[in-house]
């Protein structure tokens, strides 16, 4: 099948300018590719900068070197260096990012937050809140809050609004930042199901689950990421099943 | 859409509406603003940010045409396709272009709306001044407008004084809007407002920008509404630009020990 995205020597590193300049060098030398259909999941313990490199493959943090290249509209674009307008676009049209958070912004209701994926890619507004709502009903969010602007919803209501906003629409390459985390096992279960549609759909996954279960039920890959591999062990992925 | 139109439409947009180079004035060292350059493409927002006094107002007087810059190029293709250089053009030109195409949303209503005549006449101008005569049709703009900026139509003849600050401000996005800009300017549009009546401002701006494809300008230095309304920020600081990227990438991970600072100053409430 196709590569999707091929990371080749990745390195984030931070300075802290307000703390004395401290320098964290937290990815160095990361190269990896994800295919579509496939599910690579980051492995590691806390603080191995797996969300860092979410984060980095987004766009959210700024790479300090090599290179992020994706398969966008049928073109290869490379995310590192390329211009705000070229990532928004990546964004919209390819990359998709899902989190635990939700980022509420006030007055916007639920259906209109779940829903904007798909209008800032043209869809037809009855089209688009289909889909939400059927997304929601999945989720387990009660039909009486669609209507209501998220900001006082439990954690666990805003995580799954996020959730369905995250699956609105197709993206060939979708980022999972623990979308499984604290959920309860009847939405784990949808969740994973909402996963493994996109997996058959096509999309190249990335993603970090540190509950087990989640984790071997969607993982094809995985990618080590413990800070005492070599830079070239690193480069080695473990085949599952 | 016909193959032709689409065609036009990606010409369009991946054309930039707007070209600045090297843009400089100074009142002192490091009082003004110095070697600014971008480009801005149609349906783009740019924000700026920085703190009072690095220089943000003076830049923005600069690319609206308020003020000639020491050095440096301010252009804009207007809409038959032809670069503007805005200070070398005609005056008659620069006024026409500011009446027309674009549009300035000032921070104190006072300052961008007429207080002495009724909202639909404040509504009603740029038709004028356009050449709009009818008045059945500057009427029903006045009213469409209004309601597009949540402003109950019946207060189409009240005057802006008997609102309050939020509809104010709103009456003067609506001024703007209604001879369909395609490039906005703005200087802390929300600044004065209470917290509750912002939050309906920037979902309605939200919104108007992205239904009109607006490229806008915005200078803030309320790091929430620069996330909420920019695609890119430029970081301000003593009259430089010292960072410039995209938004989330210079809040959630800034380089410049000045942007660091600015972030990490926020209060979280």
């Amino acid at each position: 099948m196709n590569t999707l995205i091929e990371v080749s020597g990745l390195s984030k590193t931070f300075t802290l300018h307000q703390q004395h300049g401290v320098v964290l060098n937290v990815l160095s030398g990361l190269s990896f590719s994800v295919r579509a259909g496939e599910c690579l999941v980051l492995h590691g313990q806390s603080g191995a900068g797996k969300s860092t490199l979410l984060r980095t493959l987004y766009g959210n943090y700024l790479a300090a070197g090599g290179s992020i290249r994706v398969l966008h509209n049928g073109a290869w674009v490379d995310l590192v260096g390329a211009e705000p307008r070229q990532v928004l676009a990546v964004r919209r049209q390819t990359l998709g990012y899902v989190s635990q958070f939700l980022r509420v912004i006030p007055r916007v209701s639920t259906l209109d937050v779940v829903m904007e994926p798909a209008l800032a890619r043209g869809w037809s507004k009855s089209d688009a809140e289909a889909r939400a709502k059927s997304l929601l009903s999945r989720l387990n969010i009660p039909q009486a809050l669609w209507q209501l602007a998220p900001g006082t919803f439990s954690g666990g209501e805003q995580q799954r609004v996020n959730i369905a906003r995250g699956f609105m629409v197709a993206w060939p390459l979708m980022l999972l930042d623990e979308p499984t985390a604290s959920l309860d096992d009847a939405n784990r279960q949808v969740v994973l199901e909402l996963i493994a549609e996109a997996k058959a759909a096509g999309s190249a996954l990335i993603g970090i689950f540190h509950d087990r279960a989640a984790r071997e039920a969607v993982a094809d890959r995985y990618l080590d990421m413990s800070q005492d591999m070599s830079a070239a062990a690193q480069q080695e992925y473990v085949y599952v099943g | 859409m016909s193959a032709a139109e689409k065609l036009q439409l990606h010409t369009d947009t991946a054309q930039p509406l707007f070209s600045v180079r090297d843009l400089t004035r100074l009142y002192g060292p490091e009082k003004g603003c110095q070697g600014v350059s971008f480009d801005l493409y149609p349906g783009e927002v740019l924000g700026i940010v920085g703190e009072s006094g690095s220089g943000k107002s003076t830049l923005l007087s600069l690319l609206s045409g308020r003020c000639p810059p020491d050095r440096g190029t301010v252009s804009y293709r207007d809409t038959t396709g032809n670069w503007v250089d805005l200070y070398s053009a005609s005056e008659a030109q620069r006024r026409t272009l500011l009446r027309t195409e674009w549009g300035f949303v000032e921070q104190s209503p006072r300052d961008g709306l007429r207080m002495g005549v009724s909202a639909g006449a404040n509504i009603g101008e740029r038709l004028m001044a356009q050449g709009v005569r009818h008045y059945g049709e500057l009427r029903a703009a006045g009213i469409d407008w209004l309601q597009q900026v949540e402003i109950d139509p019946l207060r189409i003849d009240d005057l802006p004084r008997t609102f309050s600050g939020g509809m104010q401000q709103r009456l003067q996005i609506a001024r703007n809007l209604v001879s369909s800009p395609r490039l906005i300017f703005m200087d802390e549009p929300t600044g004065g407002l209470d917290v509750s009546v912002q939050a309906r401002l920037l979902d309605l701006l939200r919104g108007l920008v992205r239904e009109l494809d607006l490229a806008v300008v915005i200078v803030t230095h309320d790091l929430a509404v620069a996330r909420l309304l920019a695609d890119r920020l430029m970081v301000m600081r003593r009259s430089h630009v010292v960072e410039a990227g995209l938004t989330d990438q210079i809040l959630d991970d800034p380089q410049h020990p000045y942007s660091q600072l600015l972030v990490s100053s926020v209060l979280q409430p």
